[in-house]
Protein backbone atom coordinates (compact mmCIF):
# COMPACT_ATOMS: atom_id res chain seq x y z
CA UNK A 1 0.00 0.00 0.00
CA UNK A 2 2.62 2.47 1.11
CA UNK A 3 4.93 0.98 -1.48
CA UNK A 4 2.45 1.81 -4.20
CA UNK A 5 2.03 5.31 -2.88
CA UNK A 6 5.80 5.67 -2.80
CA UNK A 7 6.02 4.59 -6.40
CA UNK A 8 3.32 6.92 -7.58
CA UNK A 9 5.08 9.79 -5.86
CA UNK A 10 8.35 8.80 -7.55
CA UNK A 11 6.70 8.84 -10.96
CA UNK A 12 5.07 12.21 -10.31
CA UNK A 13 8.39 13.62 -9.17
CA UNK A 14 10.16 12.20 -12.23
CA UNK A 15 7.64 13.86 -14.54
CA UNK A 16 7.94 17.13 -12.65
CA UNK A 17 11.75 17.01 -12.82
CA UNK A 18 11.77 16.42 -16.54
CA UNK A 19 9.21 19.17 -17.08
CA UNK A 20 11.21 21.58 -14.94
CA UNK A 21 14.47 20.70 -16.68
CA UNK A 22 12.85 21.18 -20.07
CA UNK A 23 11.29 24.47 -18.99
CA UNK A 24 14.63 25.70 -17.62
CA UNK A 25 16.37 24.82 -20.84
CA UNK A 26 13.63 26.50 -22.82
CA UNK A 27 13.83 29.63 -20.68
CA UNK A 28 17.59 29.88 -21.08
CA UNK A 29 17.31 29.28 -24.80
CA UNK A 30 14.62 31.94 -25.18
CA UNK A 31 16.33 34.46 -22.90
CA UNK A 32 18.81 35.22 -25.65
CA UNK A 33 21.69 35.01 -23.22
CA UNK A 34 23.29 32.51 -25.57
CA UNK A 35 22.92 32.92 -29.32
CA UNK A 36 19.95 30.87 -30.56
CA UNK A 37 22.12 29.07 -33.11
CA UNK A 38 24.10 27.55 -30.27
CA UNK A 39 21.13 26.77 -28.09
CA UNK A 40 18.00 26.00 -30.11
CA UNK A 41 14.66 25.83 -28.36
CA UNK A 42 12.97 22.50 -27.81
CA UNK A 43 10.26 23.08 -30.46
CA UNK A 44 13.01 23.86 -32.98
CA UNK A 45 14.76 20.57 -32.19
CA UNK A 46 11.48 18.70 -32.40
CA UNK A 47 10.68 20.35 -35.72
CA UNK A 48 14.10 19.47 -37.14
CA UNK A 49 13.71 15.90 -35.99
CA UNK A 50 10.26 15.70 -37.60
CA UNK A 51 11.51 17.20 -40.87
CA UNK A 52 14.51 14.88 -41.03
CA UNK A 53 12.30 11.88 -40.32
CA UNK A 54 9.73 13.02 -42.88
CA UNK A 55 12.16 13.51 -45.77
CA UNK A 56 13.94 10.28 -44.92
CA UNK A 57 17.45 11.67 -44.37
CA UNK A 58 17.42 10.60 -40.74
CA UNK A 59 16.52 7.06 -41.77
CA UNK A 60 19.38 6.95 -44.22
CA UNK A 61 21.85 8.20 -41.63
CA UNK A 62 20.54 5.76 -39.05
CA UNK A 63 20.56 2.97 -41.63
CA UNK A 64 24.19 3.62 -42.54
CA UNK A 65 25.18 3.67 -38.88
CA UNK A 66 23.22 0.53 -38.08
CA UNK A 67 24.74 -1.30 -41.02
CA UNK A 68 28.24 -0.47 -39.82
CA UNK A 69 27.62 -1.23 -36.21
CA UNK A 70 25.82 -4.52 -36.85
CA UNK A 71 28.36 -5.69 -39.41
CA UNK A 72 31.27 -5.02 -37.07
CA UNK A 73 29.39 -6.35 -34.07
CA UNK A 74 28.46 -9.64 -35.80
CA UNK A 75 32.05 -10.16 -36.93
CA UNK A 76 33.23 -9.47 -33.40
CA UNK A 77 30.69 -11.87 -31.89
CA UNK A 78 31.72 -14.63 -34.27
CA UNK A 79 35.43 -14.17 -33.73
CA UNK A 80 35.23 -13.38 -30.04
CA UNK A 81 32.98 -16.31 -29.28
CA UNK A 82 34.90 -18.93 -31.21
CA UNK A 83 38.29 -17.74 -29.98
CA UNK A 84 36.96 -17.48 -26.44
CA UNK A 85 35.66 -21.05 -26.52
CA UNK A 86 38.88 -22.34 -28.05
CA UNK A 87 40.94 -20.52 -25.43
CA UNK A 88 38.89 -21.98 -22.63
CA UNK A 89 38.98 -25.52 -24.02
CA UNK A 90 42.58 -25.80 -25.19
CA UNK A 91 45.49 -24.77 -23.03
CA UNK A 92 47.80 -24.22 -26.00
CA UNK A 93 45.43 -21.72 -27.62
CA UNK A 94 45.08 -19.90 -24.33
CA UNK A 95 48.83 -19.76 -23.84
CA UNK A 96 49.30 -18.23 -27.24
CA UNK A 97 46.47 -15.73 -27.37
CA UNK A 98 46.11 -14.56 -23.78
CA UNK A 99 49.28 -12.40 -23.77
CA UNK A 100 48.33 -10.86 -27.10
CA UNK A 101 44.80 -10.14 -25.98
CA UNK A 102 45.87 -8.58 -22.70
CA UNK A 103 48.32 -6.35 -24.53
CA UNK A 104 45.83 -5.22 -27.18
CA UNK A 105 42.81 -4.81 -24.93
CA UNK A 106 43.85 -1.60 -23.16
CA UNK A 107 44.43 0.19 -26.48
CA UNK A 108 41.34 2.33 -27.09
CA UNK A 109 39.85 1.51 -30.46
CA UNK A 110 39.89 5.18 -31.48
CA UNK A 111 43.66 5.35 -31.41
CA UNK A 112 43.65 3.02 -34.41
CA UNK A 113 41.29 5.16 -36.46
CA UNK A 114 43.97 7.32 -38.14
CA UNK A 115 45.99 4.23 -38.99
CA UNK A 116 42.97 2.46 -40.44
CA UNK A 117 42.16 5.61 -42.41
CA UNK A 118 45.56 5.44 -44.07
CA UNK A 119 45.27 1.73 -44.75
CA UNK A 120 41.65 1.36 -45.74
CA UNK A 121 40.58 4.85 -46.68
CA UNK A 122 37.60 6.78 -45.41
CA UNK A 123 34.26 5.08 -45.18
CA UNK A 124 32.55 1.85 -44.30
CA UNK A 125 35.54 -0.47 -44.06
CA UNK A 126 37.40 1.67 -41.53
CA UNK A 127 34.32 2.22 -39.40
CA UNK A 128 33.39 -1.45 -39.42
CA UNK A 129 36.91 -2.46 -38.44
CA UNK A 130 36.97 0.01 -35.56
CA UNK A 131 33.64 -1.34 -34.31
CA UNK A 132 34.99 -4.85 -34.72
CA UNK A 133 38.09 -4.03 -32.71
CA UNK A 134 36.09 -2.39 -29.95
CA UNK A 135 33.55 -5.20 -29.66
CA UNK A 136 35.80 -8.24 -29.93
CA UNK A 137 37.50 -7.98 -26.55
CA UNK A 138 34.47 -7.89 -24.23
CA UNK A 139 32.94 -10.73 -26.23
CA UNK A 140 36.10 -12.80 -26.08
CA UNK A 141 36.74 -12.22 -22.41
CA UNK A 142 33.24 -13.04 -21.30
CA UNK A 143 33.00 -16.18 -23.42
CA UNK A 144 36.35 -17.32 -22.13
CA UNK A 145 35.42 -16.88 -18.50
CA UNK A 146 31.94 -18.27 -19.14
CA UNK A 147 33.17 -21.54 -20.58
CA UNK A 148 35.70 -21.88 -17.80
CA UNK A 149 33.00 -21.23 -15.22
CA UNK A 150 30.79 -24.11 -16.38
CA UNK A 151 30.20 -26.29 -13.36
CA UNK A 152 32.60 -29.27 -13.66
CA UNK A 153 29.98 -31.41 -11.96
CA UNK A 154 27.71 -31.01 -14.98
CA UNK A 155 30.49 -32.02 -17.34
CA UNK A 156 31.19 -35.13 -15.32
CA UNK A 157 27.52 -35.95 -14.94
CA UNK A 158 26.93 -35.60 -18.67
CA UNK A 159 30.05 -37.66 -19.37
CA UNK A 160 28.89 -40.37 -17.00
CA UNK A 161 25.55 -40.45 -18.76
CA UNK A 162 27.36 -41.13 -21.98
CA UNK A 163 27.37 -37.76 -23.74
CA UNK A 164 29.97 -37.61 -26.49
CA UNK A 165 32.19 -34.63 -27.16
CA UNK A 166 29.74 -32.96 -29.54
CA UNK A 167 26.75 -33.37 -27.27
CA UNK A 168 28.76 -32.20 -24.30
CA UNK A 169 29.62 -29.05 -26.17
CA UNK A 170 26.17 -28.14 -27.46
CA UNK A 171 24.03 -29.34 -24.58
CA UNK A 172 26.21 -28.55 -21.57
CA UNK A 173 29.02 -26.12 -22.25
CA UNK A 174 27.21 -23.62 -24.46
CA UNK A 175 24.06 -23.35 -22.32
CA UNK A 176 26.22 -23.26 -19.21
CA UNK A 177 28.29 -20.39 -20.53
CA UNK A 178 25.33 -18.55 -21.98
CA UNK A 179 24.74 -16.01 -19.19
CA UNK A 180 28.33 -14.85 -19.64
CA UNK A 181 27.99 -14.83 -23.41
CA UNK A 182 24.89 -12.63 -23.17
CA UNK A 183 26.73 -10.25 -20.85
CA UNK A 184 29.57 -10.20 -23.35
CA UNK A 185 27.19 -9.34 -26.18
CA UNK A 186 25.68 -6.51 -24.17
CA UNK A 187 29.04 -5.01 -23.32
CA UNK A 188 30.23 -5.53 -26.87
CA UNK A 189 27.23 -3.74 -28.28
CA UNK A 190 27.61 -0.84 -25.88
CA UNK A 191 31.23 -0.46 -26.91
CA UNK A 192 30.43 -0.76 -30.61
CA UNK A 193 27.76 1.87 -30.30
CA UNK A 194 30.26 4.29 -28.79
CA UNK A 195 32.91 3.26 -31.31
CA UNK A 196 30.71 3.75 -34.34
CA UNK A 197 29.75 7.30 -33.37
CA UNK A 198 33.36 8.27 -32.76
CA UNK A 199 34.69 6.53 -35.82
CA UNK A 200 32.10 8.20 -38.01
CA UNK A 201 33.09 11.59 -36.66
CA UNK A 202 36.79 11.09 -37.31
CA UNK A 203 36.77 8.94 -40.43
CA UNK A 204 33.94 10.90 -41.95
CA UNK A 205 32.02 9.44 -44.82
CA UNK A 206 28.81 10.72 -46.38
CA UNK A 207 26.25 9.10 -44.16
CA UNK A 208 25.91 8.14 -40.56
CA UNK A 209 24.62 9.64 -37.33
CA UNK A 210 28.10 10.42 -36.02
CA UNK A 211 29.04 12.07 -39.27
CA UNK A 212 25.91 14.19 -39.40
CA UNK A 213 26.55 15.54 -35.90
CA UNK A 214 30.08 16.48 -36.72
CA UNK A 215 29.16 17.88 -40.10
CA UNK A 216 26.38 20.00 -38.58
CA UNK A 217 28.99 21.67 -36.39
CA UNK A 218 30.58 23.25 -39.44
CA UNK A 219 27.30 24.94 -40.32
CA UNK A 220 26.33 25.72 -36.73
CA UNK A 221 23.21 23.61 -37.10
CA UNK A 222 22.83 22.84 -33.43
CA UNK A 223 19.26 21.71 -33.98
CA UNK A 224 20.40 18.96 -36.37
CA UNK A 225 23.03 17.91 -33.84
CA UNK A 226 20.52 17.67 -31.03
CA UNK A 227 18.03 15.77 -33.17
CA UNK A 228 20.71 13.23 -34.12
CA UNK A 229 21.79 12.86 -30.51
CA UNK A 230 18.18 12.03 -29.63
CA UNK A 231 18.05 9.38 -32.36
CA UNK A 232 21.37 7.90 -31.21
CA UNK A 233 20.08 7.69 -27.67
CA UNK A 234 16.81 6.07 -28.73
CA UNK A 235 18.48 3.43 -30.89
CA UNK A 236 20.99 2.58 -28.18
CA UNK A 237 18.21 2.32 -25.62
CA UNK A 238 16.11 0.08 -27.87
CA UNK A 239 18.98 -2.31 -28.46
CA UNK A 240 19.96 -2.47 -24.83
CA UNK A 241 16.48 -2.97 -23.42
CA UNK A 242 14.42 -4.54 -26.17
CA UNK A 243 16.84 -6.67 -28.15
CA UNK A 244 19.18 -7.92 -25.46
CA UNK A 245 16.48 -7.92 -22.83
CA UNK A 246 14.31 -10.23 -24.91
CA UNK A 247 17.22 -12.50 -25.81
CA UNK A 248 17.92 -12.82 -22.12
CA UNK A 249 14.29 -13.59 -21.32
CA UNK A 250 14.03 -16.15 -24.11
CA UNK A 251 17.15 -18.06 -23.12
CA UNK A 252 18.83 -17.59 -19.81
CA UNK A 253 15.81 -16.74 -17.76
CA UNK A 254 13.76 -19.53 -19.29
CA UNK A 255 16.50 -21.99 -18.52
CA UNK A 256 16.49 -20.63 -15.00
CA UNK A 257 20.17 -19.76 -15.07
CA UNK A 258 20.32 -16.12 -14.13
CA UNK A 259 20.33 -16.73 -10.42
CA UNK A 260 23.01 -19.29 -10.78
CA UNK A 261 25.08 -16.93 -12.87
CA UNK A 262 24.86 -14.22 -10.29
CA UNK A 263 25.22 -16.24 -7.11
CA UNK B 1 61.34 -42.54 7.05
CA UNK B 2 64.36 -42.78 4.84
CA UNK B 3 62.23 -42.06 1.82
CA UNK B 4 60.69 -38.99 3.27
CA UNK B 5 64.04 -37.39 4.05
CA UNK B 6 65.47 -38.09 0.61
CA UNK B 7 62.41 -36.66 -1.01
CA UNK B 8 62.59 -33.62 1.21
CA UNK B 9 66.28 -33.16 0.45
CA UNK B 10 65.73 -33.67 -3.23
CA UNK B 11 62.95 -31.16 -3.35
CA UNK B 12 64.98 -28.64 -1.38
CA UNK B 13 68.01 -28.98 -3.61
CA UNK B 14 65.91 -29.02 -6.76
CA UNK B 15 63.67 -26.24 -5.51
CA UNK B 16 65.36 -23.01 -6.61
CA UNK B 17 66.38 -24.21 -10.07
CA UNK B 18 62.98 -25.69 -10.72
CA UNK B 19 61.33 -22.48 -9.61
CA UNK B 20 63.76 -20.59 -11.82
CA UNK B 21 62.97 -22.81 -14.77
CA UNK B 22 59.30 -22.38 -14.11
CA UNK B 23 59.70 -18.61 -14.17
CA UNK B 24 61.72 -18.66 -17.38
CA UNK B 25 59.12 -20.85 -18.98
CA UNK B 26 56.35 -18.47 -17.95
CA UNK B 27 58.26 -15.51 -19.36
CA UNK B 28 58.96 -17.40 -22.55
CA UNK B 29 55.31 -18.36 -22.84
CA UNK B 30 54.32 -14.71 -22.62
CA UNK B 31 56.98 -13.49 -25.03
CA UNK B 32 56.59 -16.19 -27.66
CA UNK B 33 53.26 -14.96 -29.16
CA UNK B 34 54.69 -11.46 -29.59
CA UNK B 35 57.72 -12.86 -31.38
CA UNK B 36 55.48 -14.75 -33.79
CA UNK B 37 53.31 -11.72 -34.51
CA UNK B 38 56.38 -9.49 -34.78
CA UNK B 39 57.99 -11.89 -37.25
CA UNK B 40 54.86 -11.99 -39.40
CA UNK B 41 54.74 -8.19 -39.31
CA UNK B 42 58.40 -7.96 -40.37
CA UNK B 43 57.90 -10.39 -43.24
CA UNK B 44 54.93 -8.42 -44.58
CA UNK B 45 56.73 -5.11 -44.15
CA UNK B 46 59.88 -6.32 -45.91
CA UNK B 47 58.03 -8.18 -48.65
CA UNK B 48 57.02 -4.87 -50.18
CA UNK B 49 53.40 -5.86 -50.61
CA UNK B 50 52.47 -2.51 -49.09
CA UNK B 51 54.40 0.74 -49.45
CA UNK B 52 56.83 1.10 -46.61
CA UNK B 53 55.47 4.55 -45.79
CA UNK B 54 52.15 2.93 -44.87
CA UNK B 55 53.47 -0.27 -43.34
CA UNK B 56 56.72 0.54 -41.54
CA UNK B 57 59.02 -2.14 -40.22
CA UNK B 58 59.34 -2.57 -36.48
CA UNK B 59 62.83 -1.03 -36.63
CA UNK B 60 61.36 2.15 -38.09
CA UNK B 61 58.78 2.29 -35.34
CA UNK B 62 61.42 1.68 -32.69
CA UNK B 63 63.70 4.34 -34.16
CA UNK B 64 60.98 6.98 -34.24
CA UNK B 65 59.87 5.95 -30.74
CA UNK B 66 63.41 6.55 -29.46
CA UNK B 67 63.86 9.77 -31.43
CA UNK B 68 60.54 11.23 -30.34
CA UNK B 69 61.26 10.28 -26.75
CA UNK B 70 64.75 11.81 -26.75
CA UNK B 71 63.58 15.02 -28.37
CA UNK B 72 60.97 15.28 -25.64
CA UNK B 73 57.99 15.42 -27.97
CA UNK B 74 56.49 12.10 -27.00
CA UNK B 75 56.80 12.63 -23.23
CA UNK B 76 55.16 16.04 -23.57
CA UNK B 77 52.23 14.53 -25.46
CA UNK B 78 51.94 11.68 -22.98
CA UNK B 79 52.08 13.91 -19.92
CA UNK B 80 49.41 16.20 -21.32
CA UNK B 81 47.18 13.24 -22.07
CA UNK B 82 47.59 11.83 -18.57
CA UNK B 83 46.94 15.22 -16.96
CA UNK B 84 43.81 15.63 -19.06
CA UNK B 85 42.66 12.14 -18.13
CA UNK B 86 43.23 12.71 -14.43
CA UNK B 87 41.70 16.18 -14.25
CA UNK B 88 38.61 15.06 -16.15
CA UNK B 89 38.32 11.98 -14.02
CA UNK B 90 38.82 13.90 -10.77
CA UNK B 91 35.98 16.23 -11.71
CA UNK B 92 33.80 13.26 -12.57
CA UNK B 93 34.65 11.50 -9.32
CA UNK B 94 33.82 14.50 -7.15
CA UNK B 95 30.53 15.37 -8.85
CA UNK B 96 29.56 11.75 -9.42
CA UNK B 97 30.22 10.66 -5.84
CA UNK B 98 28.37 13.60 -4.35
CA UNK B 99 25.37 13.13 -6.63
CA UNK B 100 25.31 9.35 -6.34
CA UNK B 101 25.47 9.34 -2.56
CA UNK B 102 22.86 12.03 -2.29
CA UNK B 103 20.63 9.97 -4.55
CA UNK B 104 21.24 6.90 -2.42
CA UNK B 105 20.42 8.67 0.84
CA UNK B 106 17.48 10.83 -0.04
CA UNK B 107 14.41 9.61 -1.82
CA UNK B 108 13.69 13.12 -3.04
CA UNK B 109 17.12 13.54 -4.62
CA UNK B 110 16.72 10.15 -6.27
CA UNK B 111 13.34 11.02 -7.73
CA UNK B 112 14.69 14.28 -9.08
CA UNK B 113 18.02 13.10 -10.47
CA UNK B 114 17.32 9.58 -11.65
CA UNK B 115 15.20 10.48 -14.70
CA UNK B 116 17.81 12.95 -15.90
CA UNK B 117 20.65 10.50 -15.34
CA UNK B 118 18.88 7.63 -17.06
CA UNK B 119 18.09 9.80 -20.07
CA UNK B 120 21.59 11.20 -20.45
CA UNK B 121 23.62 8.11 -19.57
CA UNK B 122 22.85 5.76 -22.48
CA UNK B 123 23.87 8.28 -25.15
CA UNK B 124 27.47 7.61 -26.19
CA UNK B 125 29.50 10.46 -24.74
CA UNK B 126 31.27 11.16 -28.00
CA UNK B 127 27.98 12.22 -29.55
CA UNK B 128 28.14 15.31 -27.33
CA UNK B 129 31.61 16.24 -28.59
CA UNK B 130 30.61 18.69 -31.34
CA UNK B 131 28.09 20.29 -29.00
CA UNK B 132 30.73 20.79 -26.32
CA UNK B 133 33.10 22.14 -28.94
CA UNK B 134 30.54 24.72 -30.00
CA UNK B 135 29.63 25.69 -26.46
CA UNK B 136 33.06 25.82 -24.89
CA UNK B 137 35.22 26.35 -27.95
CA UNK B 138 37.79 23.88 -29.18
CA UNK B 139 40.62 23.13 -26.79
CA UNK B 140 41.36 22.18 -23.25
CA UNK B 141 38.10 23.13 -21.51
CA UNK B 142 35.87 21.21 -23.87
CA UNK B 143 38.10 18.13 -23.75
CA UNK B 144 38.31 17.97 -19.96
CA UNK B 145 34.61 18.68 -19.49
CA UNK B 146 33.67 16.03 -22.00
CA UNK B 147 35.84 13.39 -20.37
CA UNK B 148 34.39 14.36 -16.99
CA UNK B 149 30.84 14.23 -18.30
CA UNK B 150 31.29 10.81 -19.83
CA UNK B 151 33.04 9.15 -16.91
CA UNK B 152 30.63 10.65 -14.40
CA UNK B 153 27.75 8.28 -15.13
CA UNK B 154 29.34 5.00 -14.01
CA UNK B 155 30.42 6.76 -10.81
CA UNK B 156 26.92 8.09 -10.14
CA UNK B 157 25.27 4.78 -10.87
CA UNK B 158 27.55 2.67 -8.75
CA UNK B 159 27.73 4.95 -5.74
CA UNK B 160 23.94 5.22 -5.84
CA UNK B 161 23.51 1.43 -5.89
CA UNK B 162 26.24 1.06 -3.29
CA UNK B 163 24.61 3.37 -0.78
CA UNK B 164 21.27 1.68 -1.37
CA UNK B 165 22.85 -1.75 -0.91
CA UNK B 166 24.10 -0.98 2.60
CA UNK B 167 22.26 -3.41 4.80
CA UNK B 168 19.29 -1.94 6.55
CA UNK B 169 20.21 -3.84 9.69
CA UNK B 170 23.62 -2.15 9.92
CA UNK B 171 22.02 1.24 9.72
CA UNK B 172 19.42 0.39 12.31
CA UNK B 173 21.88 -1.14 14.72
CA UNK B 174 24.17 1.87 14.37
CA UNK B 175 21.17 4.10 15.01
CA UNK B 176 20.13 2.19 18.08
CA UNK B 177 23.68 2.45 19.36
CA UNK B 178 23.32 6.19 19.10
CA UNK B 179 25.34 7.11 16.05
CA UNK B 180 24.72 10.63 14.81
CA UNK B 181 24.40 11.42 11.12
CA UNK B 182 28.03 12.18 10.58
CA UNK B 183 29.28 9.06 12.28
CA UNK B 184 26.68 6.99 10.53
CA UNK B 185 27.97 8.23 7.21
CA UNK B 186 31.62 7.90 8.10
CA UNK B 187 31.54 4.49 9.78
CA UNK B 188 28.57 2.66 8.30
CA UNK B 189 27.46 3.96 4.93
CA UNK B 190 30.82 4.83 3.44
CA UNK B 191 32.53 1.50 4.24
CA UNK B 192 29.40 -0.42 3.28
CA UNK B 193 29.15 1.26 -0.10
CA UNK B 194 32.88 1.28 -0.78
CA UNK B 195 33.13 -1.82 -2.97
CA UNK B 196 30.50 -0.41 -5.28
CA UNK B 197 32.04 3.04 -5.22
CA UNK B 198 35.44 1.68 -6.16
CA UNK B 199 33.87 -0.35 -8.97
CA UNK B 200 32.24 2.83 -10.22
CA UNK B 201 35.50 4.74 -10.11
CA UNK B 202 37.25 1.96 -11.96
CA UNK B 203 34.59 1.86 -14.68
CA UNK B 204 34.61 5.64 -14.93
CA UNK B 205 38.36 5.82 -15.35
CA UNK B 206 38.28 3.07 -17.98
CA UNK B 207 35.54 4.90 -19.85
CA UNK B 208 37.45 8.17 -19.67
CA UNK B 209 40.56 6.50 -21.03
CA UNK B 210 38.68 4.94 -23.94
CA UNK B 211 37.19 8.15 -25.22
CA UNK B 212 39.99 10.56 -24.33
CA UNK B 213 42.00 9.65 -27.42
CA UNK B 214 39.06 10.37 -29.70
CA UNK B 215 38.31 13.61 -27.88
CA UNK B 216 41.88 14.74 -28.42
CA UNK B 217 41.59 14.03 -32.11
CA UNK B 218 38.40 16.04 -32.43
CA UNK B 219 38.93 18.87 -29.97
CA UNK B 220 42.07 20.36 -31.52
CA UNK B 221 44.12 20.41 -28.34
CA UNK B 222 47.72 21.56 -28.78
CA UNK B 223 49.33 18.50 -27.16
CA UNK B 224 48.18 14.95 -26.52
CA UNK B 225 48.73 11.45 -27.82
CA UNK B 226 45.45 11.40 -29.74
CA UNK B 227 46.42 14.60 -31.45
CA UNK B 228 49.91 13.24 -32.17
CA UNK B 229 48.46 10.23 -33.95
CA UNK B 230 45.91 12.26 -35.82
CA UNK B 231 48.40 14.93 -36.85
CA UNK B 232 50.96 12.36 -37.99
CA UNK B 233 48.41 11.01 -40.45
CA UNK B 234 48.53 14.24 -42.43
CA UNK B 235 52.21 13.74 -43.11
CA UNK B 236 52.01 9.98 -43.63
CA UNK B 237 54.20 9.52 -40.57
CA UNK B 238 52.99 5.99 -39.97
CA UNK B 239 55.98 5.21 -37.76
CA UNK B 240 55.18 8.15 -35.49
CA UNK B 241 51.57 7.00 -35.34
CA UNK B 242 52.64 3.51 -34.34
CA UNK B 243 54.96 4.95 -31.72
CA UNK B 244 51.99 6.90 -30.34
CA UNK B 245 49.86 3.77 -30.27
CA UNK B 246 52.62 1.95 -28.39
CA UNK B 247 52.75 4.67 -25.75
CA UNK B 248 48.95 4.58 -25.47
CA UNK B 249 49.11 0.83 -25.00
CA UNK B 250 51.73 1.19 -22.29
CA UNK B 251 49.67 3.78 -20.41
CA UNK B 252 46.58 1.62 -20.80
CA UNK B 253 48.37 -1.47 -19.53
CA UNK B 254 49.74 0.47 -16.57
CA UNK B 255 46.25 1.69 -15.69
CA UNK B 256 44.91 -1.83 -16.01
CA UNK B 257 47.64 -3.51 -13.97
CA UNK B 258 48.40 -0.95 -11.30
CA UNK B 259 45.12 0.89 -10.89
CA UNK B 260 42.17 -1.25 -11.88
CA UNK B 261 43.44 -4.58 -10.63
CA UNK B 262 44.83 -3.04 -7.44
CA UNK B 263 41.49 -1.42 -6.73
CA UNK B 264 39.75 -4.72 -7.29
CA UNK B 265 42.11 -6.65 -5.03
CA UNK B 266 41.78 -3.96 -2.42
CA UNK B 267 38.00 -4.13 -2.33
CA UNK B 268 37.62 -7.87 -2.54
CA UNK B 269 40.38 -8.92 -0.23
CA UNK B 270 40.76 -6.25 2.35
CA UNK B 271 37.13 -5.49 3.03
CA UNK B 272 36.00 -9.05 2.43
CA UNK B 273 32.66 -7.65 1.42
CA UNK B 274 31.96 -9.16 -1.95
CA UNK B 275 30.59 -12.35 -0.42
CA UNK B 276 28.41 -10.67 2.11
CA UNK B 277 27.06 -8.43 -0.64
CA UNK B 278 26.12 -11.11 -3.09
CA UNK B 279 24.60 -13.47 -0.56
Amino acid sequence: MTNQKQRRRSIVRAVITLAVAAALYQAVALSGYFPPVLMPTIPTIGGTLRDMLADGTMFEHAGATLYRVLFGFCLAVMLGMSLGILMARFKAVENFFLPLVSALMPIPSFSLVPLFMLWFGIGNLTTILVVFYAATFPMLFNTWSGVRAVNPLWLRAAGAMGADEKKLFWKVIIPGAFPFIITGMRQAFLRSWIAVVGAEMIAASDWGLGWVIFDAKEFLQTNVMMASIVVIGVIGFVFERVVFGSIERATVQRWGMVRMAKG
Amino acid sequence: MQDVTTIAVASVSGGPTRAGQERWRAIWRNVFPFLVVGAIWEIIAWSGAFPRKLFPTLEDVAVSLVQLTISGILPHHAVDTVIRLLSGFALAAIVGLALGMLMGRSQRAEDICLPLVSILAPIPGLAYTPLFLLWFGPGEVAAVLLVAFVSMFPVIYNSWTGVKAVKEIWIRSAQSMGADRRRMFRYVILPGALPYILTGLRLGLAQAWRILVAVEMLAAVPWGLGWLIFGAREFLNTDAMMAGVVVIAVIGLTLEKYVFQKLEDYTVVRWGMMESMSS
